[in-house]
């Protein structure tokens, strides 16, 4: 899942001050598992933006909701009727930076701020821990390493570690920090492989990952198929020959 | 001669091999270098310039080795992955190489987040590139010399000829797999190894055992890391913080007692503290330089330079071998 955070109230308070009308949106996916910006923490933020408000002798209106994920263009879309329906003047998405990037680039000329600061691709290790998988470098060496990624888990992303630095399986940035190659070299020998890693694995190609550019995936198959489907019902409308 | 560097000279005619490490400044001064040079010149074989170690801004390690070279010692640049990528490291290599340097030890680099550990403000939030490792580093070094060619492939006329180096770190965790990495560095091309600070010299040669086992010491030549202790309060805090660096407890009382002995005579407590150092570091060198399988120690006094000589000197390690006319 998407790991995030919420921002400091005082960051969202500053960049909503000039907007009478707000609308606050979440998101019922990761970032509702992770307690950044599901329903609950929209309704939380909603009443201290209200106190604050209240304090400050002000007062406006908040609309506020959550789409079950801000990332589908289905799910979307209603929201960009309400939009235009409502007509806030402002959007604070609790949403991933997806969700944000994608409502912002639809919704027209109403701004869009983000509510919380998309942190990584992790998982839960205990209630109210999460801890970071995974890097998206789009070439996936997994199976090389015994399941444990080198990339998103060793804090240089070495591919032959472990570094100098590892002390009693911690990384030498904090004691609070795994050193991913420690936990490589631990499971491979448990499973029995670790003589695969006196390969040496040579430097990588990049450009797979970000460092190629913004990326795109196309899966041909189904967009074909989608363009036939689309195909298939504008012939079925009355008036028109297929 | 795979670089016609004297270090490669040294070992490869099996005599016992002495490297130092200078320090860079961190402003733009070249006397600070030129003075440690002209201090340490003649007291060890060839002298490793460090890359802004803990990550702290310095003068580059080309530039000072340049400043050393024109003294007449004989540099190892040092080049981590931390800063530079695969462009800007081949790129250096090429020039440093025109600039006459031969040596060239491939390292990881500390963390960014080091610069801020200390006293200093450092650059905590720089952003660290890590583009390759310093196994694939070694190994670009050795392409790039062997093969004439780039790492993307692409021919190099005129090749960058270094004797190659990487570190070990031979008591760091997770320790059985210490003796496999430094395989790996073998393999990738490093001519010559310099350890990571030896205190615990019975554990190294534990560790030593197993790479003579895996026959490493025949491929690749191993520089005993001595750390020349200054303080208690060095000793004690590389102890505890420096990953890889285990003191014996008896050596930290050693140090103790040398202190205790000047009472509260501050100036006394530092003159008998840094003698003991001193005695420490030369029978380090002793321990090690008698563990088969070791070719050289290489000896870093930070921010203490100018004891160099003299450490060398009562290990018996002076005069070096003399380059060729």
């Amino acid at each position: 899942m998407i790991v995030a955070e919420r921002k400091p109230f005082a960051e969202i308070k500053e960049f909503l001050a000039p907007y009478k009308k707000v609308m606050i949106l979440g998101c019922g996916t990761c970032v509702t598992v992770c307690q950044a910006g599901g329903q609950a923490e929209v309704d939380i933020l909603t009443s201290e933006l209200k106190i604050a408000d209240r304090q400050a002798g002000k007062s406006r209106e908040f609309i506020t909701g959550t789409v079950t994920r801000q990332c589908e263009p289905e799910m979307v879309d209603p929201i960009l009727e309400q939009v235009k329906r409502d007509q806030p003047e402002a959007i604070l998405t609790l949403a991933c930076g997806v969700g944000c990037n994608f409502l912002a680039e639809r919704v027209g000329k109403v701004p869009v701020f983000p509510g919380v600061n998309t942190s990584f691709y992790g998982t839960a290790l205990e209630h109210g821990v999460f801890a970071e998988m995974c890097a998206g470098c789009g070439q996936c060496i997994l199976h090389l390493t015994g399941g444990i990624c080198p990339i998103a888990r060793c804090t240089k992303s070495l591919m032959n570690g472990p570094c100098g630095g590892s002390n009693k399986g911690k990384c030498e940035i904090s004691t609070e920090v795994d050193c991913g190659w420690a936990l490589i070299v631990k499971r491979m020998e448990e499973l029995g492989t670790l003589d695969k890693l006196t390969e040496i694995y040579a430097a990588r190609d990049w450009s797979k990952s970000f460092h190629g550019g913004p990326r795109k995936l196309l899966i041909p198959s189904v967009k074909i198929a989608a363009e036939l489907a689309a195909q298939a019902e504008e012939a079925k409308k009355p008036g028109v020959k297929s | 001669m795979k670089s016609g560097s004297n270090l490669e000279r040294v070992i490869t005619a099996g005599q016992f091999a002495v490297t130092a490490e200078i320090g860079p400044p961190m402003d733009a001064n070249p006397e600070v270098v030129i003075e440690k040079a002209k201090v340490l010149k003649g007291y060890a074989d060839a002298f490793n310039i460090t890359d802004c170690q803990t990550a702290v801004v310095r003068i580059s390690s080309i530039a000072a080795a340049v400043l050393v070279l024109r003294e007449g010692l004989e540099p190892v640049m040092q080049m981590t992955c931390r800063d530079r990528n695969r462009i800007a490291i081949q790129a250096d290599l090429l020039g440093a190489a025109a600039l006459g340097l031969k040596n060239c030890l491939c390292i990881a680099g500390d963390h960014q987040s080091f610069s801020a550990a200390g006293r200093l403000k450092g650059h905590p939030g720089a952003k660290n590139v890590y583009d390759v490792d310093s196994i694939q580093l070694v190994n670009i070094l050795k392409i790039m010399r062997d093969e004439g060619r780039q790492q993307g492939g692409d021919p190099l006329k005129t090749r960058p000829q270094f004797f190659i180096g990487a570190a070990w770190t031979p008591l760091g965790d997770p320790i059985e797999f210490r003796p496999i990495r430094l395989g790996k560095k073998a393999k990738a091309g490093a001519d010559f190894i310099q350890t990571q600070g030896i205190f615990d010299v019975e554990a190294f040669a534990r560790q030593m055992e197993k790479v003579r086992n895996l026959g490493l010491h025949e491929q690749t030549a191993i520089l005993g890391g001595i750390i020349v202790p200054r303080s208690m309060m060095m000793m004690k805090y590389m102890n505890q913080n420096v990953a890889g660096v285990s003191i014996p407890e008896k050596l930290i009382a050693r140090m103790a007692k040398a202190k205790e002995s000047a009472g509260a005579d501050k100036e006394k407590a530092k003159q008998l503290q840094e003698e003991e150092g001193t005695k420490l570091a030369v029978e380090l060198i002793e321990q090690v330089r008698a563990i088969p399988g070791i070719k050289g120690v290489h000896v870093q006094a930070i921010e203490w330079e100018t004891q160099i000589p003299e450490i060398v000197k009562r290990a018996g390690l002076y005069p070096r071998p003399s380059a060729p006319a």
